[in-house]
C-alpha cells in the first residue's frame, strides 16, 4: 500500500514526541536497550520505578490501542526458533556493549547530532543490510 | 510524577512503534533488504522520530528537567571498539530477524511465542554483555 511512509512519519513522530516527554520531563535519554537493560541491574527506588513504568507504557498501550487502529498489524517474525534466539542473543549482547540501539543511538543520538550515535547507526544499518543481503539472497533462509 | 512522565513516553513510544508499521518485522528486514524489494518506511519513522528531538534538544538550552535534576551531559565525541563492534553485532541481529528491542517489546502482545522467545535471548544476551566488553577491552589492550 502506498499510503504506508505516511503512517511510518505519522509513527515517527509520536516516538520522536515520546522520546521529548522523556527528556523535558524526566531528564532522561530514551533509549529501549538501556532501559531494559536498566531493569536487569540495581537501581535506587525512583530510577526502577521509572523504567518499570516506562516498560508498561510501551508493551502495554500497543494491547490497547491494536485491536481499535491496527487489527491487521502482525510481526510476522520467523517461525525458525533456532534464528529468533541467535537474534536475539545478538541484539542483547551488541546493544549493551555499544551502549545503545535505534531508538538511544538512532533517534536521541543523531537529533543531538552525536558522532557516536551517527558512527554506531551506521554500522548497525549497514551489518543489518549485509546480514539480510548475505542470508537472504546468499544462503535463501530468512 | 517521574513515573508518570515515563508511562506517558513509553505509551507515545510504544503507539508510534505500532501507528508506523515498525513491529511488523516484514518492514524492518524490507528496509535492509537493499538488494532486495528495498521498503523506505523506515526512513520516514526515524525522520519523524528525529524531528520532535532536534527541537526538545534546543529546548534544554539553560533549562532542567520538570521533575527537577539535571539534563544528560553533553555526548562523548570518542569513537571506540565498544561502540563498533557492539553495534555490528546488534545489526546481525536486527537484520537477521527484524526486530530491536523498542519492538520487541511493542510486540510483546502479538508477537507470539517466537516474541517472548526474543525477549528472553535479548535479556540473557544484556547479561552476558558485560562479562564479553570486557574480553574485547582485553583483546584490545593485552595487558
Amino acid at each position: 500500500m502506498h499510503t504506508e511512509w505516511i503512517w511510518g512519519l505519522l509513527g515517527g513522530l509520536i516516538i520522536g514526541l515520546g522520546a521529548a516527554v522523556f527528556l523535558l520531563g524526566n531528564g532522561r535519554i530514551m533509549g529501549a536497550s538501556g532501559i531494559l537493560a536498566g531493569l536487569l541491574e540495581k537501581s535506587s527506588r525512583d530510577v526502577r520505578w521509572e523504567r518499570l513504568a516506562f516498560v508498561a507504557g510501551v508493551v502495554g498501550m500497543p494491547l490497547l490501542l491494536r485491536p481499535l487502529i491496527a487489527p491487521e498489524t502482525e510481526t510476522h517474525l520467523t517461525g525458525n526458533l533456532t534464528l529468533v534466539i541467535i537474534a536475539g542473543l545478538l541484539v542483547g549482547t551488541g546493544t549493551r556493549i555499544a551502549n545503545g540501539c535505534t531508538s538511544g543511538h538512532g533517534v536521541c543520538g543523531i537529533s543531538r547530532f552525536s558522532l557516536r550515535g551517527i558512527v554506531a547507526t551506521v554500522f548497525y544499518l549497514l551489518a543489518g543490510a549485509l546480514t539480510v543481503a548475505l542470508f537472504r539472497h546468499g544462503l535463501g533462509v530468512i | 510524577m517521574r513515573g508518570v512522565l515515563a508511562f506517558l513516553a513509553g505509551s507515545l513510544f510504544g503507539t508510534g512503534l505500532l501507528v508506523s508499521g515498525m513491529t511488523d518485522t516484514t518492514k524492518v528486514q524490507g528496509w535492509l533488504d537493499i538488494f532486495g524489494n528495498w521498503d523506505p518506511t523506515l526512513a520516514f519513522v526515524m525522520g519523524g522520530a528525529i524531528l520532535p528531538m532536534v527541537i526538545a534538544w534546543r529546548l534544554t538550552h539553560g533549562r532542567a528537567p520538570a521533575v527537577g535534576g539535571t539534563f544528560p551531559e553533553p555526548p562523548r565525541v570518542e569513537l571506540d571498539r565498544r561502540l563498533v563492534v557492539g553495534s555490528v553485532l546488534f545489526g546481525m541481529g536486527w537484520g537477521l530477524v527484524g526486530l530491536c528491542p523498542g519492538p520487541a517489546m511493542a510486540s510483546l502482545s502479538y508477537g507470539g511465542v517466537g516474541g517472548v522467545v526474543f525477549l528472553v535471548s535479548m535479556l540473557a544476551g544484556m547479561l552476558a554483555a558485560p562479562t564479553l566488553g570486557a574480553k574485547l577491552d582485553r583483546v584490545a589492550n593485552p595487558a
